[in-house]
């Protein structure tokens, strides 16, 4: 069969516009393949903005404050490193109020103030200044529930995030970390990392996606209460709304989601 | 050209083994380190950028100077720089690649680097400051080939050419506004939140780069028949002056917000890095070093009866150089880490295969440096010192 230009530059033009139109649909199944890949679990526990109360009238002893830190430590294989508390990593820790909060501590403040220990985590900002500055978008904020997210196996390592956290959230392997694990602890289900990447607290998402709580608030008996900030009717929005609350360094802009009372 | 590189004297080949045999060691104790991760180095979690950022920052600054011998030559039609700018350019790009194996060497993921071209993230500066970099590298290694190409040909340089020319003037100061950038919008870090940091940045950059051309064209003067020129080397010196004394106003700048104000986090880094912070004074002795020799190279640099004596200039310049290599290569970075978050301190200090690293990726500068010098020089050689002769040093 033989064609002329003219039939050629038809048949051309319209194999292209179906060309493309082809790609546009194969585009739009995609998304929609990736997106149902893997079936959410029904149980998964939602929330448009996942927030945290840190209850310091509920922290008596140091028993209270070792529970929610073994809990998650342990939940996500996260190092010992005491030789060197240089590279410490963690997630969840205590800090004196006059470390937790610089600045705001005065001369005549009542000691056992100045030296009670807080919980301190990730703040996982409304407006972190960590994903602002990670080159690979490594660390990222989940647009479905605004989790601050660590991608462990992106992270090149460049510790700019640990540059830009106002509240020292972020560690970094400087060494393999799984030699500082117990290997009769080590949690099965959630990885353990290489040496090089930064860590952080991650709202325990891997918990939230099987419907349970993050094993800290699980192991604070209440002292931890972890819920949608963006629903009136959750357990944060009451007590924020009936307590004097109060965040680290709110003047900085980066709106934290861990609130604190007394 | 490249075979230039090839043909040198016994002095030539000594040093480029001796830089090899510095590139040699690093390669060893990089291999340490990158067996053993970052913990080899002296950083911490508090203190997590240390010498090889400092470095990077300090080098990025080295690469922007360039200009300042480019943009009075083309844009000024200032020709004393004529021959000046070939140096500029060379030494610029040995400074990037120099800036590029700092980078890499404090990657904690290596081989993840390409990471940052897979997911490019314009939010970040680092992403940006990746752009301008390899873009400066690519316009230097393309303009000065180029112009050096025709030079040996006894042509005028290529009119395509003069637009990358002025591309890269305005590139220039880019590359360290984006450095500064890179601590300078960081909440909570209130020793780099400051808005005349990247002014400051280039103010030391264009004093601390000239001055290392300064020493160069001096040592090029003395082993090869190639003279940059005397009165070049005077423009250069007082570019250096100028820039230098920006520096230091810059830098009283900071000091008299952070002490006028009387804000404790705006004063802190500083305190730590001058006097000591809760007895905590490892910098202090070297912050110390670099004020003096600041102090010593201003006096030597305002002073034209000194300025022009060229021995005493190389003296000023060397305490330029080593005055802002202090105190931008090694003081910035840690200064801005002290105290911690929390205000607690945690002290830096590099460790041994830390600073061999270093020395090694300074060497391989060098040896970028010498090896483009040289085709440089052989160029000039054969057709600049045989065109005008004697002409050129009488012309002095």
């Amino acid at each position: 069969m033989s064609i002329d230009r003219r039939e050629f530059l038809k048949l051309a033009g319209i194999s292209t516009i179906l060309g493309m139109g082809g790609a546009s649909a194969v585009h739009g199944l995609r998304s929609r393949v990736e997106a149902s890949q893997i079936m959410p679990n029904p149980e998964a526990l939602k929330a448009k903005r996942w927030a945290m109360v840190v209850d310091m009238s509920k922290f008596k002893t140091a028993e209270d404050y070792q529970r929610c830190i073994d809990a998650c430590h342990h939940a996500h294989n996260v190092p010992n490193v005491t030789d060197n508390l240089k590279h410490e990593v963690k997630w969840i820790w205590e800090e004196t109020y006059e470390h937790a909060f610089p600045g705001t501590e005065d001369e005549y403040l009542a000691e056992e103030i100045k030296e009670l220990p807080f919980l301190i985590l990730c703040n996982h900002c409304d407006n972190p200044p960590c994903v602002r500055v990670c080159p690979t978008k490594a660390t990222f904020k989940r647009k479905s529930d605004g989790i601050v997210m660590m991608d462990m196996h992106r992270c090149i390592g460049c510790r700019f995030c640990m540059a830009a956290c106002p509240y020292g959230a972020r560690s970094f392997n400087y060494k393999n970390p799984r030699p500082f694990l117990d290997p009769e602890k080590e949690n099965p289900e959630f990885p353990t990392r290489t040496k090089g990447v930064v860590e952080k607290c991650t709202f325990c998402y891997e918990r939230l996606a099987k419907g349970q709580m993050p094993a800290c608030v699980e192991a604070s008996r209440g002292a931890l209460i972890f819920g949608d900030i963006e629903d009136p009717n959750s357990e944060v929005r009451k007590v924020l709304g009936s307590r004097y609350s109060f965040r680290r360094k709110p003047e900085l802009g980066t709106r934290p989601s861990v609130y604190y009372i007394f | 050209m490249l075979e230039n590189a090839i043909y040198g004297g016994r002095r030539y080949w000594a040093w480029i083994f001796f830089l090899l045999s510095l590139i040699g060691a690093g390669f060893i104790a990089y291999i340490y380190q990158f067996q053993n991760g970052l913990g080899v180095t002296g950083m911490s979690r508090d203190v997590s950028w240390g010498l090889y950022i400092g470095q990077f920052t300090f080098l990025v600054g080295v690469a922007a100077s360039g200009v300042m011998v480019v943009l009075p030559y083309y844009l000024h039609n200032y020709k004393k720089f004529g021959r000046l700018t070939i140096l500029g350019e060379f030494l610029a790009i040995a400074a990037v690649v120099m800036c590029m194996l700092f980078i890499f060497v404090d990657m904690g993921q290596p081989l993840r680097v390409l990471n940052v071209i897979l997911h490019p993230t314009p939010n970040s500066v680092m992403f940006f400051d990746m752009a301008v970099l390899s873009g400066y590298l690519l316009l230097n290694l393309l303009i000065g080939w180029t112009v050096l190409g025709a030079e040996r040909k006894e042509v005028g340089p290529p009119k395509w050419v003069k637009p990358l020319i002025y591309l890269s003037i305005a590139w220039a100061p880019s590359i360290h506004t984006v450095t500064a950038f890179l601590y300078a919008g960081l909440p909570g870090r209130h020793f780099w939140l400051s808005a005349i940091m990247a002014a400051r940045f280039l103010a030391s950059a264009f004093a601390a780069g000239p001055a290392l051309l300064i020493l160069l064209a001096l040592i090029v003067r003395k082993y090869t028949k190639f003279d940059p020129g005397k009165e070049a080397i005077q423009s250069l010196g007082k570019i250096v002056t100028y820039c230098m004394l920006l520096n230091v106003f810059f830098l009283g700048l900071e000091f008299f917000t952070a002490f006028y104000s009387q804000i404790p986090g705006h004063m802190h880094s500083f305190v730590y890095l001058y006097t000591g912070l809760h007895g905590h004074s490892q910098l202090v002795p070297i912050m110390w070093v670099s004020s003096i020799l600041a102090a010593v190279a201003v006096f030597m640099l305002v002073f034209p009866q000194i300025r022009k004596n060229e021995s005493l200039l190389a003296i000023a310049c060397i305490a330029t150089f080593f005055s802002l290599w202090i105190d931008k290569g090694f003081g910035l970075v840690v200064g801005g880490f002290v105290p911690n978050p929390f205000e607690k301190i945690t002290e830096y200090w590099p460790t041994l295969p830390e600073t061999i690293i270093t020395v090694a990726v300074w060497a391989i500068g060098f040896l970028v440096l010498t090896v483009l010098y040289k085709i440089a020089i052989s160029v000039k050689e054969e057709v600049v010192f045989d065109k005008y002769g004697e002409r050129q040093i009488k012309a002095e």
